[in-house]
């Protein structure tokens, strides 16, 4: 199991077909080398032997992953062109809805909700040949930083187990970097994408706000989510990148502009290119593996040619507060859909409905989303929504405008993605602020609406991965995606894999969904 | 700015959030840290600045008033706690008299 040889490769290399990264499995399936089936299985077997040690995911599809292999397989054995992610096995984060497979957002409110419709990203993953193999874990409607406010069971990160994979999108990240997916989609609204990116040593990409359809996301904070690919390296997540963007009438916030072939612009060439470093991250909270690797990567960027510039963003310290205003004050909104009528969860025994409401809600919803629609509540009632909502607002205005000035003279903005490497699972689970701070250098891009990709730049002592967080100007991941390849093909930290001890999950049956 | 735990249950009642008097009370201390992060708004100028509600700066969209296909009934229904024939069913919502 898991080993293949290659027709006609001279060098008679013993593949594990889980290894691959997108581009490398696809002209195999292409060429009829390897079929769907066959690449599919060995994910699913990756899972198998793998899962019971990483929890990345909350369902495995497996069942449903196999069928729509053979029918893959079918298409192409008919002579059918191969479609553009032919045959590749994606992990989906469990917000987005897959019709037929069950959605939870990591929750016992939703736990057994089965959606009648798929998010526009699963249509255009499935209509380019993706597999859905499995909805992977996160923290509960992506409330969290570390994956352990999942209400089903934390995700270990595959570096060291006891350490968290970050999150909301942790188990995405997790499955990425164990070969447990090809790639994976997660979604991110202060950091979600970027810092388990980060956390787990893989290319994580937050796209501009509106670059890719939000339909069939269970929706957090609507005014920053995004959903975005979580890959293996540069180049995948620009293939990955080029299926999902582009206008969808079903999210009013759409962008509704031409866009570039992502691949096509992937040139290890930047010289003449200007790159600031805003000052305000790099100050008191930042450790120092993670600044020293920084610093190493900003070296490797002005070898490569780049212009490397001091700037600042001096209304970015109050970037986390404003966040934290916005965000909850949204979720708060958003999450009255959970009203225990038409899906999900509902306490027994109550009288009348608003008593079934509240307790359905007080029953089936965590700590960590009920903290924050209270604390959305209170800076939306009427005698706090100046104070802090609207001023909140304001400052969302000064933050986006620091980033229009830098963006006048830089092409891009680095720093680092998080201020530390993958902290140990329970360290900061009792104080929520402190989790909070994990997000403070992600959470401007999304108050701005640029697009924002971590990209690994080095390791700690202990071996945990560090990213390198890349931003940049609103619908120009073009020139993200080239800075962030050129910098890619001058390392090698994208290439390490950890190695996991295998421990095999108890399925539910021969073959069956996995159950939680 | 310091949140009481009577503060919570007030809020909780708006929010339609059944919580424990235990939770009322750790939320009130929580939130009361996170507020004071919150309370450093305060000291920016924002002046004359637009409240920004949205990063996407685009306008009103408006579509053609066509039918289109959407979920039926039955499969709208599958998910629900309680149903009886083609409606969602829930607990009173009147005062009974």
């Amino acid at each position: 199991m898991g080993c293949r040889r290659l027709q006609g490769d001279r060098r008679e290399t013993r593949l594990r077909l889980n290894e691959l990264k997108a581009h490398e499995l696809l002209p195999l399936i292409r060429r009829h080398e390897v079929t769907v089936e066959e690449a599919v299985t060995e994910t699913l077997d990756r899972i198998a032997a793998l899962d019971g040690t990483i929890q990345a995911y909350i369902t495995v599809a497996r069942e449903h992953a196999l069928q729509r292999a053979k029918e893959a397989d079918a298409r192409l054995a008919k002579g059918e062109p191969p479609r553009p992610l032919e045959g590749l096995s994606i992990a989906i984060k469990d917000n987005i809805c897959t019709k037929g497979i069950r959605t939870t957002g990591a929750s016992r409110y939703l736990e057994d909700f089965i959606p009648p419709y798929d998010a526009t990203v699963i249509e255009r993953l499935e209509d380019a040949g993706a597999i859905v193999v499995g909805k992977t874990n996160m923290d509960e409607f992506a409330m969290g930083s570390s994956t352990e406010n999942s209400a089903m069971f934390s995700t270990r990160n595959p570096w060291n187990l006891n350490r968290v994979p970050g999150g909301s999108s942790g188990g995405s990240a997790a499955c990425v970097i164990a070969n447990e997916a090809v790639f994976a989609l997660g979604s991110d609204t202060g950091g979600s994408i970027r810092q388990p990116a980060s956390f787990c040593g893989i290319v994580g990409l937050k796209p501009s706000y509106g670059l890719v359809s939000r339909y069939g996301l269970i929706g957090y904070a609507s005014s920053m989510d995004q959903i975005g690919p979580m890959t293996r390296d540069v180049r995948d997540c620009a293939l990955i990148l080029n299926v999902i963007a582009g206008n969808d009438p079903r999210d009013s916030q759409s962008y509704p502009g031409e866009l570039p072939d992502y691949a096509g612009c992937l040139v290890p060439e930047i010289s003449g290119l200007t790159i600031g470093v805003p000052k305000e991250f790099l100050e008191e909270g930042l450790s120092g593996p993670v600044r020293d690797a920084f610093m190493k990567a900003l070296d490797r960027l002005e070898e490569l040619g780049a212009r490397v510039v001091e700037v600042s963003l001096p209304h970015v310290r109050h970037a986390l507060a404003a966040y934290y205003v916005i965000s909850s004050a949204e979720a708060g909104s958003n999450l009255a859909r959970l009203d225990g009528v038409r899906y999900g969860y509902r306490a027994p025994g109550q009288e009348d409905s608003a008593s079934m409401m509240a307790a359905s809600r007080g029953e089936g919803l965590g700590p960590e989303v009920k903290r924050r629609i209270v604390l959305g509540t209170y800076v939306l009632s009427a005698e706090n929504r100046e104070k802090y909502f609207n001023e909140a607002l304001r400052v969302r205005s000064l933050i986006s405008r620091d980033f229009q000035e830098v963006f006048k003279t830089c092409d891009c903005l680095v720093g680092p993605t998080s201020p530390t490497v993958a902290f140990e699972a329970g360290e900061k689970t009792r104080d929520p602020l402190e989790m909070y701070l994990s997000d403070v250098y992600t959470v401007p891009p999304n108050l701005a609406g640029i697009p924002g990709i971590s990209v690994p730049c080095g390791f700690d002592e202990e071996g945990m991965p560090v990213g390198l967080q890349i931003m940049g100007k609103q619908y120009d991941e073009a020139t993200l995606l080239r800075i962030a390849y050129a910098f890619e093909q001058a390392t090698d930290f994208h290439r390490r894999r950890p190695e996991v001890p295998q421990k095999t999950y108890q399925s539910e049956s021969a073959g069956g969904e996995r159950s939680v | 700015m310091r949140i009481t735990k009577e503060d919570v249950g007030r809020i909780s009642i708006l929010a339609r959030l059944k919580l424990s008097e235990d939770d009322q009370s750790l939320f009130a201390e929580q939130l009361s840290g996170i507020l004071q992060v919150i309370d450093s708004l305060d000291e920016v100028d924002t002046g004359d600045m637009n409240r920004m509600i949205s990063p996407a700066g685009l306008t009103n969209v408006f579509r053609e008033d066509v039918v289109l296909p959407s979920i039926d009934p039955e499969e709208a229904l599958k998910n629900a706690p309680d149903k009886e024939g083609a409606f969602f069913k829930v607990p009173r919502i009147l005062e009974a008299d």
